[in-house]
């Protein structure tokens, strides 16, 4: 596909841009910062880049304090490391005292693949988006990506962002405007709607293609921002079309379905059918092969739509 | 020791080195520098030390072997192939959707993996863990784990060691593989970890110091970790990143980076293969 690009690599890009704008932004890595993309702005920013070394917990408890000197820290790893290996001083140290640190980790869920399952998160964002006062966003693509980070700099509090490793093709150009907590409609339809974060909206927009043949009009809806949720979107969507799937790379207990259904069951019951990693563990694999062995690809999106479609 | 003994070791490591490059330019993803430093050790306790039954991978007699570094995962699967527990032919399918040789050690799929690791850190904890409920089993099985140099940064190695030492566990040989790098360069740069070996002692350790890469003296600081009582045994061995293959040997960029085709060739040359001896 045109215009393929990793989220990871948007990151490294945005991060030295906001280093060269404000000499607050700090950022802190745990002997990932190759693959995690920091590396680019500890090349032009040296003496404001700490490698903290093979040691999470320490490294978010030493942002937290980075925050409470008054610095603007960015702190990456793979995100089963930062949100895994450190939820409880993310929990702690920077949500508790509402402290001004920004998690960006990167090789979020399945798409990791050879590594395995040890290396797979399926459930970051449920227990970050559990935590008080945090932000929870996963870009869909690159350009969302900048404009996240950019956002995520500017905002005040704790903000995690999910990225990803491989490259993804592009939903957004550059007319797209971005705000912390809005969903967007990404294409209209009125049977049914897909709601969608991370790289699981381009396969909805894929999906919706696959359904448009059929004669069915689906709508999708992207929320980069799981929590706060836009409530407003996902009703509207609900007593639009009549029937939602919700779609993720992560586990279906706790994240964005997990979300969507809390929402809808409370303001607005309606059929919902969420598609994710089914409460199982990551395994070895090529990302590819194992979007179709988790069941992620379009083809199983539209298939989701027509199951939820019966239950209208 | 007998010199024959080593020799056939020595021969045997060089063997499980040409396996691992095979299977890494087969899988071409997973982690060729830290495989290539920890061999030796890993032969030693597989072909020499550890009593264990690959045909019966359960047997409670067994000594174990917890792979804490879990990213040098060809290591132990071309020593668990080479050893029985397996087909040699399965090392071909590492990392492969389906595969039982998961890109890190895991015990639920793979006979002879105790337990699951690849999360640095947290394999020193596990075998305390082992070591005491052998030891109230009034087991004289022994527990041995591989750590990396770099993985000593994390927290919990340090709680694992101060519980190491206050339970006394001489039943537990701890070994680190100290090739002197990491992901992100060289060990001393990126978060300095020296002197490993007295800061152990200062838990409570015994801590013994040897190259390794040399089968004689891993031979004897495992037998000696054997006869020290009343503390757990340390022994930091001082490795080479990708050793025995010319072109991975010491560089930090070879971590995680599989041989291509050519670099195949080069690493079967180095590791003295040619056409007569039918390894290539
Ligand atoms: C908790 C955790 N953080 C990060 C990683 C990613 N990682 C895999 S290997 C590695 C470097 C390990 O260095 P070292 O322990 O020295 O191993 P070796 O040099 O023997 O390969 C890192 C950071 C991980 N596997 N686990
Ligand atoms: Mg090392």
């Amino acid at each position: 596909m045109s215009n393929m690009k990793a989220t990871r690599d948007a990151y490294g890009d945005v991060l030295a841009e906001l280093g060269a704008e404000n000499k607050d932004i700090v950022v802190l890595d745990a002997d990932l910062s190759g693959s995690t993309k920091t590396a680019v702005f500890r090349k032009q920013f040296p003496e404001r880049f700490f490698n903290m070394g093979i040691a999470e917990a320490n490294m978010v408890g030493t942002a937290a304090g980075l925050a409470a000197a008054g610095k603007i820290p960015f702190l990456s790893t793979f995100a089963i490391f930062a949100a895994g290996r450190a939820w409880e001083q993310i929990r702690q140290s920077v949500a508790y005292p509402k402290a001004n640190v920004k998690i960006v980790p990167t090789h979020g869920g399945i798409t990791v693949g050879e590594d395995g399952g040890s290396h797979q998160s399926v459930e970051d964002i449920a227990i970050m988006r559990a935590i008080p006062n945090m932000t929870v966003m996963v870009p869909a693509d690159a350009v969302e990506t900048r404009l996240a980070i950019r956002a995520a700099a500017a905002y005040k509090g704790p903000v995690y962002i999910r990225l990803g490793r491989n490259k993804v093709p592009a939903v957004f150009d550059d007319s797209y405007h971005f705000e912390i907590g809005k969903g967007t409609e990404v294409v209209s339809g009125i049977d049914m709607t897909f709601v969608t974060t991370g790289l699981m909206t381009a396969q909805a927009v894929n999906a919706a293609e696959l359904l448009r043949q059929e004669g069915i009009s689906a709508r999708v809806v992207h929320i980069s921002t799981i929590k706060p949720l836009d409530y407003d979107i996902i009703v509207k969507a609900a007593s639009e079309t009549g029937a939602i799937v919700t779609a993720e790379e992560h586990s279906i207990i706790g994240g964005l379905g997990g979300a969507v259904a809390e929402c809808l069951a409370e303001r607005h019951p309606t059929p919902v059918k969420r598609v994710g990693i089914n409460d199982r563990f990551g395994t070895s694999g090529k990302a590819e092969e194992l979007m179709k062995y988790f069941g992620l690809t379009p083809e199983d999106l539209a298939e989701a739509a027509r199951e939820v479609m019966t239950r209208k | 020791m007998q010199n024959d003994t080593i020799a056939i070791l020595e021969e045997m490591a060089r063997k499980l080195r040409v396996s691992i490059v095979k299977t890494l330019h087969k899988s071409q993803s997973g982690h060729t520098g830290g495989s290539l430093s920890a061999i030796d050790m890993v032969t030693a306790l597989y072909f020499h030390k550890m009593r264990h039954n690959p045909a019966d991978p359960g047997w409670e007699g067994r000594d174990r072997f917890i792979l804490s570094k879990g990213h040098a995962a060809p290591a132990q699967y071309v020593a668990l192939a080479e050893s029985g527990y397996f087909p040699k032919e399965d090392l071909m399918m590492l990392r492969r959707l389906g595969s039982h040789l998961q890109g890190h050690p895991d015990s639920k799929v793979t006979p002879g993996v105790e337990v699951c690791t690849g999360s640095l850190g947290q394999g020193l904890s596990m075998a305390n863990g082992i070591a005491l409920g052998l030891r109230l089993d009034s087991s004289s099985s022994r527990v041995y784990t591989i750590m990396g140099d770099g993985e000593l940064q994390e927290g919990q190695v340090w709680e694992a060691a101060m519980a190491a030492a206050h339970y006394r566990l001489d039943n537990l040989c701890a070994l680190v593989d100290a090739n002197m790098l990491q992901i992100d360069g060289e060990v001393a740069k990126v978060m300095n970890v020296a002197p490993i070996a007295d800061k152990f002692r200062a838990f409570g350790w015994h801590a013994l110091e040897i190259d390794g890469h040399n089968m004689a003296a891993i031979i004897a600081a495992l037998d000696k970790a054997e006869n020290l009582k009343g503390k757990p045994t340390l022994i930091v061995a001082t490795t080479v990143k990708g050793k025995g293959v010319s072109i991975f040997e010491n560089k930090a960029a070879y971590h995680g980076v599989t041989p291509n085709d050519s670099e195949l060739k080069e690493a079967l040359v180095s590791l003295g293969c040619c056409e007569k001896t039918g390894c290539f």
